[in-house]
C-alpha cells in the first residue's frame, strides 16, 4: 500500500530498520487527527501558552506608501517567537497521547531546536537535540538557550557536520529508543507521515488567517506571501486557502546571491531543481548530474535546505502554488523597510515573503488586498541580522565584548 | 567459471565446494566504499581480498545522504564526494572488477536517487551488463521498489536484494521474504538488537526468523571481527559480511593487511 504521496511527491523511502517504527507513528498520528478533542486541546493548549490566536495586523504605513491593503499574519507573536511552536507544541500533545517521555529532533541554526527544548520543559520531557558540530559553533545564543531549558545538546562530527548529519544521528537514536522516544522532525518534509502532520499542526495558522481576513474585509484575500525552506510556515497559511483558486498563493524561496550565481536555496524558483528521493522522500532537490546533493546558500538560515515539502512540490506541480525568490540583498531591504515602516523586527526568513510582497505590490490590481505570513520575529537573531546589516556600532560591541574575557585555555 | 551463475545457485555451489573440502558452510561477503580512500586503494584491497577467496564484494557507489550508514561507512561516503568521486568512474571500476575476478560475485550498494539521476532502467540495465549479481539499495523499501524490482528480473541475473532488520515483525518479514532474489540481507546492527548481554541470543532468534520468512540463503551483517564471529554465524546464515572491520584494518594496515584479516576469519574445522 502506497501512503503518504501528494502526486508523484512524497512517501516513505526509509531504511527498513525504521519500517516499524513510522508504522507505529502513523497509527498514533491517524488516531489523534480522527479524534476531534485531540485538536480542541491543540487549539486550548495554543491559545494559553502560545497567544494563540496570533494578530493579522493591517499594515497601515506600508497600505498607504502602496496603495494596495496590506496585513501581516503575526507569526512572530508565538512562544519562542515563530510558527515553529505550533509544530512542536502539536507533536508534544501527541507524545503525551503515545505516553513518550523524551523527546530528540535535529536542528540546523538552532531555532527549531530551541522551541523543542521549552516544549519539553514544559511537558517534562527529557530532551536530546542532534546539532552538527559545525553549527553548534556558530550558534552559540540558541545552544545557549538550549541547554538553560535542560535539553542534552550534542554536537554531531559526522559526515559534513550539518543539518543532515543530525537528522540521521537523530534517526539512529530512535531506531533503538522508540519505545520511549519520539523524533519530533521540524518541518513539512522528511518520509510520510511528517509532512503530513507537521502541515496539519500549522494549519492552524491558515484557519485563523482566513476567518481574520473575512472579520476585517468582508472577503478572501487577494495574494497570500510566506517563505518557504521546508515549507512549514508556507503550507501552515496556505491550507486557509487552497480551496479558493481566486486566491493567489506565493512561495517565496531564497535566492541568495542571485539564481544566476548558483548560490541560493530556490529548487523551484530557479528551475534548477530536480525530482529526486533523499532523506526519506521524494521531490524537487538542488542536486548535480550523479544525484548528490548540492550545497545552498542563504542568508537566512532557516531556508538553506536542499529539498522542500513534497506537498508543496505538487501544488508546484499543479500551479496552485507560485514559487518565486529573493535574494539576500532584497531580504535585506525589506527587513529595514518593514522595521521603519511598521515596527515590526522580521526574522530573516520571513523578510524573504515581505520582500516578494513588496516587489509585487505596485503590479497589484488597487483593490488587491494581500496577506504576508510573518513566520518569526528578528530580534532573537541579532548576532545574525547585525551581521547582515552590517552594522559597524555591532561589531565594535562585540570586539569590545569579548576583550572583556580572559582568553580560552585550550 | 561462474561469471554467468546468477546468485542463488553461486552460493549454493559454493558452499557445497566448501562442504566438498569439509571447510565450514559460510561464505565471506564484504563492503566497500568506492573511491575511498581512492580507486587505486579499492583496487589493491579488491585484489587481495579475492586472493584470499572472498566470495561476495558488494561495492558502494557514494551517495551524499547515506540514511542507512553509519558514521564510519557515511564519512567515507563525504570523503569520496569531496575527493571528486564520479558515479560513472564507479560504474567503470565495477565492470572493471567484475573482468578481472570472474570468480567473484560483485553486488552494487548505493542509494535509490543515484539509480533516479542515473535513469533507473538505464542503470540497471549498466548494472546487469557489466557483470553486477545483486542491487543493494537500502532506502528503497520493496513497498515502493515495484519499478526497479520488475527492471531487474527482467536482467539476467541481476537480483534485487531485500532486507530484514531485528525491528521487523513477523508479518513483515513474510512480506519481504516472499520477494526475495539472491539472499536476503539481515541488517543486524550492534546497538540496535537490545541487551548486548544477550546478543548472540537475540542474533539467534533474528535469523531464526529470517529463516522463517524466505526461502533463499541469508546474509548477515552485524559487525563481524573474530573468527569467533563467523563461527557462531555457520550454520544459521550462508553468508558473513564483514564492512567495517575490514575498512578500519585497511586504513590502518593497507590493503595486504585486508587479505590477511579475511584470511584469518576462515574457521579452520
Amino acid at each position: 500500500m502506497k501512503s503518504g504521496f501528494f502526486g508523484d511527491f512524497g512517501g516513505a523511502f526509509i531504511p527498513e530498520i525504521l519500517h516499524e517504527t513510522f508504522q507505529r507513528l502513523t497509527r498514533a498520528y491517524e488516531e489523534a487527527r480522527a479524534d476531534p478533542e485531540f485538536w480542541n486541546t491543540y487549539l486550548r493548549l495554543m491559545e494559553n501558552y502560545s497567544g494563540r490566536p496570533t494578530p493579522l495586523t493591517f499594515a497601515e504605513n506600508l497600505s498607504h506608501r502602496y496603495r494596495r491593503k496590506i496585513y501581516i499574519k503575526r507569526e512572530d507573536l508565538n512562544q519562542t517567537g515563530a510558527h515553529k511552536a505550533n509544530n512542536v507544541m502539536g507533536q508534544g500533545l501527541l507524545m503525551k497521547r503515545m505516553g513518550k517521555r523524551r523527546v530528540i529532533a535535529e536542528t540546523g541554526a538552532g531555532q527549531h531546536g530551541m522551541a523543542t527544548a521549552t516544549m519539553a520543559a514544559r511537558m517534562g520531557f527529557d530532551c536530546v537535540i542532534y546539532m552538527g558540530a559545525e553549527d553548534v559553533e556558530r550558534q552559540r545564543s540558541n545552544v545557549f538557550w538550549m541547554e538553560r531549558l535542560g535539553a542534552q545538546v550534542i554536537p554531531v562530527t559526522s559526515g559534513s557536520r550539518t543539518l543532515k548529519d543530525a537528522v540521521n544521528e537523530a534517526l539512529r537514536d530512535w531506531v533503538g529508543s522508540m519505545d520511549d522516544t519520539h523524533y519530533l522532525l521540524g518541518t513539512a518534509c522528511g518520509a510520510h507521515p511528517f509532512p503530513e502532520m507537521v502541515s496539519w499542526f500549522q494549519s492552524i495558522i491558515g484557519s485563523e488567517a482566513k476567518a481574520q481576513i473575512l472579520a476585517a474585509e468582508g472577503r478572501l484575500p487577494s495574494h497570500v506571501y510566506a517563505c518557504v525552506g521546508g515549507g512549514s510556515n508556507a503550507m501552515g497559511i496556505f491550507q486557509g486557502f487552497l480551496d479558493h483558486p481566486e486566491v493567489t498563493l506565493v512561495g517565496v524561496e531564497a535566492g541568495g546571491a542571485g539564481l544566476e550565481s548558483g548560490r541560493h536555496a530556490a529548487r523551484l524558483a530557479s528551475g534548477a531543481g530536480s525530482v529526486g528521493v533523499a532523506q526519506g522522500y521524494k521531490t524537487f532537490f538542488l542536486q548535480n548530474a550523479d544525484g548528490q546533493m548540492l550545497d545552498t546558500h542563504s542568508v537566512a538560515a532557516g531556508l538553506d535546505y536542499v529539498g522542500i515539502s513534497p506537498i508543496l512540490a505538487h501544488l508546484h506541480a499543479t500551479g496552485r502554488v507560485r514559487f518565486e525568490a529573493a535574494t539576500d540583498r532584497e531580504v535585506v531591504n525589506a527587513l529595514q523597510e518593514l522595521m521603519r515602516a511598521e515596527g515590526l523586527i522580521a526574522a530573516l526568513e520571513s523578510s524573504h515573503a515581505v520582500a516578494q510582497a513588496l516587489k509585487e505590490l505596485p503590479t497589484l490590481p488597487e483593490e488587491a488586498v494581500v496577506i504576508i505570513n510573518l513566520s518569526g520575529r528578528g530580534d532573537k537573531d541579532i548576532f545574525t541580522i547585525a551581521d547582515a546589516l552590517d552594522d559597524p556600532g555591532w561589531r565594535r560591541f562585540i570586539r569590545k565584548k569579548a576583550a572583556s574575557y580572559p582568553p580560552i585555555e585550550e | 567459471m561462474s561469471r554467468s551463475l546468477p546468485l542463488e545457485p553461486f552460493i549454493r555451489q559454493r558452499l557445497a565446494l566448501r562442504a566438498a573440502r569439509g571447510d565450514a558452510p559460510i561464505l565471506l561477503m564484504s563492503h566497500l566504499v568506492l573511491g575511498y580512500p581512492s580507486l587505486d586503494e579499492n583496487r589493491r584491497v579488491i585484489d587481495a581480498m579475492a586472493a584470499a577467496q572472498v566470495e561476495l564484494m558488494e561495492l558502494q557507489i557514494p551517495f551524499s545522504e547515506p540514511i542507512a550508514d553509519g558514521p564510519v561507512i557515511a564519512q567515507a561516503n563525504q570523503i569520496a564526494l569531496d575527493r571528486g568521486f564520479r558515479v560513472a568512474q564507479g560504474l567503470a571500476f565495477a565492470a572493471e572488477c567484475a573482468q578481472r575476478h570472474p570468480e567473484v560475485a560483485f553486488l552494487i550498494m548505493t542509494y535509490g536517487n543515484i539509480l533516479i539521476a542515473h535513469g533507473v532502467e538505464r542503470f540497471i540495465r549498466r548494472a546487469a551488463e557489466l557483470g553486477a549479481r545483486g542491487l543493494i539499495i537500502p532506502d528503497w523499501p520493496p513497498q515502493e521498489a515495484d519499478l526497479p524490482m520488475d527492471l531487474c528480473r527482467q536482467q539476467e541475473g541481476l537480483d534485487w536484494i531485500q532486507l530484514f532488520t531485528p525491528t521487523s515483525t513477523d508479518a513483515r518479514l513474510n512480506e519481504i521474504g516472499q520477494w526475495g532474489r539472491g539472499f536476503c540481507y539481515c541488517v543486524a546492527r550492534k546497538g540496535v538488537t537490545g541487551s548486548r548481554t544477550d546478543f548472540d541470543g537475540e542474533l539467534s532468534r533474528f535469523l531464526a526468523r529470517c529463516r522463517r520468512a524466505t526461502g533463499v540463503p541469508l546474509a548477515v551483517g552485524f559487525g563481524v571481527r573474530s573468527p569467533e564471529d563467523i563461527r557462531s554465524l555457520t550454520g544459521q546464515a550462508e553468508i558473513a559480511v564483514v564492512g567495517t572491520a575490514a575498512l578500519e584494518i585497511h586504513l590502518r594496515e593497507g590493503a595486504e593487511a585486508v587479505g590477511r584479516f579475511f584470511e584469518s576469519l576462515r574457521p579452520t574445522t
